[in-house]
């Protein structure tokens, strides 16, 4: 597919540029001026039609099903996109004062409120503009905890099943990562723990559900043993969309914890973001969130910079405010018999799905699932590998699954469905999967080349790293 | 089953060491190490004169996927680093023992090879790894 | 209002395929005294009818106005393209293009936003967005650090005082020292040889805080001639359209908002951070890259490269923890910046005879600027007793400006005034009228 520089005509244009009659501005010194800029020059229709090609060559999840563990890709409702366009919010500066921007600080204080009450956190931070932002947030309340209160605690313990996020926040925030390991039924190893848990470790961070799908039997028990010593305990709620409802965060004996909006709460992921990551504690950590937070006064709501003891500031201004909009547009549409019901739906779509393949494909660890599943390639026939299933199934018409995560489970094949999906599409996925496995026995070499059916073949990865082109040049 | 030759030591970490004479040597890694890499696509080498320990990070390898840290196999200095795996870190896997070496030592102590197994209790520890 | 659509009949088929009599035996492994008994404390679920009602009002509190603030988000004028291809589903409903073949539209927008960044600024590469200009800078600060090895920074103090304090606390968390470089008359001078001893880097934002141009040339070779890397900040991106290029000027790192481009202010987010440095820094930089590489028939195609930098590769020895960026505000910028192609250098000349104007009316009713400088489409200008007046034109209708008062005791009575195509030329002089008036 060509780039838009390559669709670049002479003197084109498609921006509507006003011919006002202004005088000559102060002139800048000619040596801080550039000698003129060097981009494109295309019309509106070659732009619309280079666009809307390239959106063709895209896979979203109005395209079809998208079960990519992890990312909890459930349908992102229309309304929310109608919601995020009103010009009263999308024209409103950030800087506008108080009482110009009341409506946008109801909803991030409504958020917040919402938040609290899915998880029993005392409040939430909406700053974070990822689930990566939140965590790097989460790990800087804990060290400023720590040395509000002069206790030196370098170590931050992490489960071998975790995201990359988790240790990489860590590392950013100078604490030291201590890996824990997991036991063959995907629980965190206790009796392991027990033994590292010391005057040392400022906190534990666990997904939960872990990233195996899998409730960790010994959430509490944890908690209880991080408590007694001193830690705080850390709750990535990437996978959150499981317990929606169920059981509430704060409840398990967690202290602190991030959510993804873009995955939890239906906002659109974008190719890759805007996310949001807010970051939620209890009444203890409070002090320490990021400045400002929103509250509620007298005369309407307001944003609070005095607070001492807080990190500081995190972003350049609130956070992803509109990504903020759509999740406190979803929450409200659900209320709590729907919110439950996502949860509730999204577990049962993924043990349903789980029954239909469990024949077919190695199940590393065989226990009833949350929101998502992780099967690998062992034992597939014909040499087929992860990376060939993946790619095979995108001629089906389906994204492929997170693949080659966890990394304690080899060739690893996670599949989370979400509970938009309908029976017979799981049933659609299923068969395809399966069709796959027989293909592998037959006719390996169909599997190996795949895809056959997109925009594209199997793109080049090695090429792309040992021969780096980060730009286009003529 | 990876080639493993004869005439040259190995580390566990699947570095190899070859001696060019009684105090210089090359050394490289396996082809056993560039199989589980799979393609490389980068090659971070040291600077040449730095004084390394056994056992110390000089090197790293990298593939899509994965990065993997080099380690020398002995103390001593480096006196050359081969250039051409920077342009072409294919070589690592095309001739892992010959153009795809990666550095030259200065050793300091040469009786530390006698700490390195041969090709059989290589071909045994890897093995036993798998 | 629910998106599942479970049938009885199908949960029932659903629970017997599983093995299992009830959707709570699914949930065994969570101990059952910690599982909710009653519902959640949410308010009433509503309808599509009634949720937008609701937020149309809540909308409806916030009172946009005319807008003459700028101090790092700016109104500029969204061409309908840009929210025609960008609401597009495939683009919005896509996650990070992992799968290559089917996210080729994603990449390949992408590997553009890289482009314009990178013949903008100057600079050799450009990453695949951040959260915004102020963790760029941070992030970009870290590099510095990570290369050279050195924990101290000098920050010019003409810097938007948001990303110092992001950096502050940044740069806490890290261990690195910040040092104040400081200005005189609303721009950096060359720094005093001690700030810039032993320092990583010179943080310099140009245009600066104040609205004013900074010379970035001689503030770079003063940091190079100290052995620190130059990193310059551009908050208003369209001053690229005009200004010399920050890689032309000597800057080693290029970071910041590129909001403008195509995004709506949006009370602040979702922003769009731009890093974009020497091809040195390109094994070192944070975030997403994508390159261009060929497909199984020799096809040229896009993907996500150079990944062991990252955290789901490399962990705690990442270049950053950062993985979601803001994919969907690049491709606006892509979109936005096709759409005004060369004319970015018109409409930046226009932005700044706006701004010209502006000052003019204003200083026409004798409010003076608080700095002769030169400047893109921002200045400060002196209104006394500016909080009051600036009250009463937001009940005229007016965004108007910023009170530099609330940043810096030194200007009270000082207000930043932004002027973007979305101000005309009438505008001005109806703000300037409204000005004296209140200002009385």
């Amino acid at each position: 597919m060509p780039v838009i520089f390559e669709k670049s005509g002479c003197g084109r244009s498609a921006y509507p540029m006003p011919e006002w009659k202004l005088d000559d501005a102060d002139p800048i010194p000619p040596e801080l001026l550039n000698d003129g800029v060097d981009l494109v020059e295309a019309g509106e229709l070659d732009i619309v039609r280079h666009y809307t090609a390239l959106s063709r060559m895209n896979f979203g999840v109005d395209t079809g099903m998208y079960p990519l563990g992890s990312c909890t890709m459930k349908y992102n409702p229309k309304i929310n996109e109608r919601v995020a366009a009103l010009p009263g919010f999308t024209g409103l500066h950030p800087l506008a004062s108080r009482g110009l921007s009341q409506g946008a600080l109801e909803v991030l204080h409504g958020l917040s409120g919402l938040l609290c009450a899915i998880t029993g956190m005392r409040r939430f931070s909406l700053a974070p503009a990822a689930g990566a932002h939140g965590e790097l947030a989460g790990v800087m309340v804990i060290k400023k905890y720590f040395e509000k209160r002069g206790e030196r605690r370098g170590v931050i313990l992490i489960p071998d099943s975790a995201h990359g996020t988790n240790p990489a926040s860590v590392a950013m925030c100078g604490f030291e990562t201590r890996e824990v390991p997991s036991t063959s039924e995907g629980d965190v190893d206790m009796e392991k723990l027990r033994s590292i848990v010391d005057q040392n470790v400022a906190a534990m961070m666990l997904t939960s559900p872990n990233t195996l799908g899998l409730f960790d039997r010994n959430t509490p028990a944890i908690a209880n043993l991080l408590h007694d010593k001193g830690a705080l305990f850390y709750c990535d709620g990437a996978n959150l969309n499981a317990l929606l409802g169920v059981v509430r965060v704060r409840d398990l004996g967690f202290d602190l914890m991030h959510i993804n909006l873009h995955k939890t709460f239906s906002t659109p992921h974008g190719g890759g973001g805007p996310g949001s990551g807010p970051l939620g504690v209890c009444d203890e950590l409070e002090p320490y969130l990021p400045v400002p937070v929103v509250l509620k006064g007298k005369d309407g709501f307001h944003l609070e910079y005095d607070r001492p003891d807080s990190i500081g500031r995190i972003h350049s201004f609130y956070g992803n405010f509109l990504v903020a909009l759509r999740a406190f547009v979803y929450i409200s549409m659900l209320g709590s018999e729907g919110i439950r019901d996502a949860g509730e739906t999204a577990v049962l779509n993924a043990n349903y799905l789980l029954s239909l393949l469990r024949k077919d494909y190695n199940l590393p660890v065989d226990r009833a699932c949350m929101h998502e599943f992780v099967l690998n390639d062992k034992n597939m026939p014909g040499g087929v590998t992860t990376n060939d299933i993946a790619k095979r199934i995108l001629d089906f018409g389906y994204h492929a699954p997170t693949v080659y995560f966890p990394l304690l489970i080899p060739g690893a094949i996670m599949i989370e469905p979400t509970e938009t999906e309908t029976r017979e599409m799981l049933e659609a996925f299923a068969e395809a999967m399966i069709a796959i496995k027989r293909e592998a026995e037959t006719s390996p070499e169909t599997v190996k080349t795949a895809p056959h059916t997109t925009p594209v073949g199997r793109v080049d990865a090695v090429l792309a790293a040992r021969k780096p082109v980060l730009k286009w040049e003529p | 089953m990876s080639h493993i030759p004869d005439d040259l030591k190995y580390t566990k970490d699947s570095e190899w060491i070859r001696m060019d004479d009684e105090f210089t040597a090359t050394c490289g890694i396996t082809d056993h190490a560039q199989e589980m890499l799979t393609d490389i696509v980068f090659v971070e080498l040291p600077e040449p004169g730095m004084e390394v320990a056994g056992g110390e990070q000089v090197a790293v390898v990298e593939s899509v996927k994965a990065v993997s840290n080099v380690y020398s196999p002995v103390s001593g200095r480096i006196s050359e680093v081969n250039r051409a795996l920077e342009g072409s870190p294919e070589l690592l896997n095309g001739d892992p023992y010959g153009e795809g070496w990666m550095f030259k030592i200065e050793m300091k102590a040469p009786r530390e090879l006698d700490g390195l197994m041969d090709a059989a209790a290589y071909a045994a520890h890897i093995e036993s790894e798998s | 209002m629910k998106y599942t659509c479970g049938a009885d009949a199908d949960r029932a088929a659903m629970l017997a395929s599983i093995g299992v009599r009830s959707v709570d035996e699914l949930f065994a492994g969570i101990p059952k005294d910690f599982r909710l008994k009653g519902g959640l404390d949410l308010p009433e679920a509503l309808s599509e009818i009634e949720v937008m009602r609701r937020m149309e009002e809540l909308a409806g509190k916030n009172r946009p106005g005319r807008c003459f603030a700028g101090a790092g988000s700016y109104v500029h004028y969204l061409p309908a393209a840009v929210d025609a291809l960008a609401s597009r589903s495939e683009f919005y409903t896509a996650y990070t293009p992992y799968q290559a073949e089917v996210s080729q539209g994603t990449l390949t927008a992408i590997f553009e936003f890289q482009t314009f960044i990178c013949r903008l600024t100057g600079m050799d590469v450009a990453n695949a967005s951040m959260y915004d200009g102020a963790t760029a800078l941070a992030e970009s600060v870290l590099m510095s650090v990570g290369v050279s090895g050195k924990k101290t920074v000098a920050v010019a103090d003409t810097l938007h005082p948001h990303y110092r304090r992001v950096l502050e606390t940044y740069c806490w968390a890290n261990d690195v020292e910040i040092r104040t470089a400081h200005g005189e008359a609303g721009v950096m001078m060359t720094p005093a040889a001690d700030a810039l001893d032993g320092a990583s880097a010179l943080i310099i934002q140009s245009p600066n805080f104040f609205g004013c141009v900074e010379d970035v040339s001689a503030l770079s070779s003063a940091a190079h001639a100290a052995g620190a890397h130059s990193i310059v900040v551009v908050t208003e991106p369209h001053s690229l359209g005009l200004l010399a290029p920050p890689g032309k000027s000597g800057a080693d790192i290029v970071c910041g908002e590129a909001q403008s481009f195509g995004n709506p202010v949006g009370f602040g987010g979702p922003a769009l951070g731009m890093l974009a440095a020497g091809a040195g820094f390109m094994r070192r930089m944070p975030g997403r890259l994508v390159g261009r590489t060929v497909d199984s028939a020799g096809k040229e195609a896009y993907a996500l490269t150079l990944q062991t930098r990252e955290q789901h590769i490399r962990r705690e020895r990442a270049t950053s923890n950062i993985c979601t960026n803001q994919g969907l505000c690049a491709l606006r910028a892509a979109i936005y910046l096709s759409v005004l192609g060369n004319g970015i250098r018109k409409l930046a000349i226009l932005n700044h005879k706006l701004a010209a104007r502006c000052k003019k009316s204003l200083s026409s009713k004798g409010f003076r600027p608080v700095f002769e400088r030169p400047y893109f489409n921002e200045f400060a200008v002196k209104i006394p007793g500016a909080p009051a007046v600036m009250k009463r034109l937001e009940e005229e209708g007016y965004v108007p400006g910023v009170h530099l008062g609330d940043y810096y005791e030194e200007y009270e009575d000082c207000v930043l005034i932004c002027c973007t195509e979305m101000t005309g030329p009438d505008d001005m002089d109806g703000f300037a009228e409204a000005v004296a008036r209140f200002a009385k």
